[in-house]
């Protein structure tokens, strides 16, 4: 069954937190994971992969870069899972 | 003095190792001759032939916070607590050049500012432990961290990153010497004056299988598996091979005008390095002590250094059955009658051999000896081997006090597969 917002939402904070250590709470549609929420480079291929598995969605290195906040990754996800 | 010969001292020490999470507690029970070894309990360890290793004290973990280790090999971890305390130890804070000047943090310039630390093998069990994600998951969940956790200049680039350091970030590597030669690389750029600051030192994180299998497969590790705290014997007839130790030790090097400008304590001089290579085989010493009797010679050609004023040996004394002695040999040949008032330790019988942290953790035990005036034991001699004893007074079973009086002066020996030999002095102020 797909996730819905909220679940997305959730699981991408949780992910968030673990690779970054930013509080759940603090993981809002409107956070940018550059600016505000401490995700380099780097760690958001860790985020995209977490995502991938957990949602069971591809996410292409192309189309990663036009995920910058965190409601961009939600609404790519929302769009994209199985 | 002129910028090309430059007077260096030791103003910030820091260790984590197989006897505590800090340079105090390693301190302590160095004195006390307490042993870091311990059985190998992981699954891995069931079928080696080594089965005993001195794991860290105090585990990164519990110092480092997880989005922050994640990233950083467990070399990278142990040499960033070890720099940090230094740091604070040396009186400064934060980022150079970044401290408020209000808190009364002292002050370097981060063009001034250099760090280099070193490690034998660098991030191999992020390497090894990408390998199996490969393997056992595929591609994609290889760690996009990868490469910056296994490179060879991890420790120091974090470091470098941790303190601000601008003047230059180095990484010698040369296996069981790296440590040393990392310090006495420091020492180099203050006293020709690339920098006035250094953060220095050696760490290592190999107690993983893999490691375990091929130096134990070499003959070079002990196989003492039912007493690890008896199996690292320097200078005993029974002894077998090194046990593995891991963690690491990191000096704060400065010029003595900057250390004097801010009134900072200054723990001993770094009077400079002697180095050489032996030219002889990969991995066997060379038994009559040539190259370290070079490393010796070259130390005391260019350096102000009287071997009357040395009364205390850090040997780098590995408790392998050719190494140990060449090594007593060798001072024997270079330094004379001046032995007999030499305190010689072998302090990896206490910390097992933290290989190319060895240089580091052993650096900051002999500028603690000077500044204590205590020179810690060598545990587990039971038998002197005689040609030791013929060759140099062993500190065995107790610390022993060295003179109270008057500038003394300590030597910590350092040599790594490959013929790497490095000496490096430092004496009291």
């Amino acid at each position: 069954m797909a996730a819905t917002q909220k679940e997305i939402v959730d699981g991408l904070a949780e992910i968030v937190n673990e690779i970054a250590g930013i509080p759940v709470e603090d993981v809002q549609l409107d956070k940018s994971f550059t600016d505000d929420l401490d995700v380099d480079s780097l760690s958001m291929v860790e985020v995209v992969v977490a995502a991938e598995e957990r949602f069971d969605v591809k996410i292409p290195d192309d189309d990663v870069k036009n995920l910058k906040t965190v409601g961009d990754a939600t609404q790519y996800i929302l769009d994209h899972q199985a | 003095m002129s910028s090309t010969n430059r007077t260096v001292v030791v103003t910030g020490i820091g260790a984590t190792t197989p006897l505590g999470g800090d340079a105090a507690s390693t301190w302590e029970g160095l004195v006390a001759g307490k042993s870091g070894a311990k059985p190998l309990e992981q699954e891995w360890a069931a079928d080696q032939a080594v089965r005993i290793a001195a794991p860290a004290a105090v585990d990164p973990s519990e110092v480092i916070p997880r989005p922050q280790a994640r990233r950083l090999d467990r070399s990278a971890q142990f040499a960033l607590i070890a720099a940090q305390e230094a740091w604070k130890d040396a009186g400064y804070v934060g980022k150079a050049g970044e401290s408020p000047a209000e808190d009364g943090a002292a002050h370097v310039d981060p063009d001034r500012l250099g760090a280099v630390i070193a490690s034998g093998i660098g991030g191999v069990t992020t390497l090894l432990d990408q390998y199996d994600v490969l393997k056992e998951k595929g591609v994609r969940r290889v760690s996009p961290h990868t490469v910056p956790m296994l490179m060879p200049n991890g420790p120091s680039a974090n470091v470098g990153l941790a303190v601000g350091a601008r003047a230059g970030v180095h990484t010698p590597v040369s296996a069981c010497a790296s440590g040393a030669e990392a310090i006495g690389y420091a020492i180099e750029m203050i006293r020709t004056g690339r920098a006035d600051v250094v953060v220095a030192g050696g760490t290592e994180a190999a107690i993983h299988p893999l490691p375990i299998a091929a130096f134990g497969n070499m003959m070079a590790m002990s196989k003492n598996n039912d007493d690890p705290q008896g199996a690292s014997r320097p200078f005993d007839t029974a002894r077998d091979g090194f046990v593995l130790g891991e963690g690491a030790g990191v000096l704060v090097l400065e010029s003595a005008e900057h250390a004097a400008a801010r009134g900072a304590r200054v723990y001993a001089e770094a009077v400079g390095q002697g180095i050489s290579a032996d030219s002889h085989d990969i991995v066997q010493p060379e038994p009559e002590g040539r190259g370290i009797s070079a490393a010796l010679q070259n130390l005391l050609d260019r350096n102000d250094l009287d071997p009357a004023e040395i009364v205390h040996v850090n040997a780098h004394a590995t408790s392998t059955p050719a190494g140990d002695i060449a090594e007593l040999k060798a001072l024997r040949k270079v330094l004379g009658d001046n032995v007999d008032h030499m305190a010689v330790s072998a302090t990896k019988s206490m910390t097992g051999h933290l290989l190319g942290g060895a240089g580091g953790v052993e650096s900051v035990a002999t500028v603690l000896a000077l500044y204590h005036r205590v020179a810690p034991p060598t545990i587990n001699v039971e038998n002197l081997d005689p040609e030791a004893e013929a060759n140099a007074d062993i500190v065995r079973g107790e610390a022993r006090k060295l003179p109270v009086e008057g500038r003394i002066a300590a030597l910590n020996d350092s040599f790594g597969f490959g013929g790497h030999n490095v000496v490096l002095a430092f004496r009291t102020v």
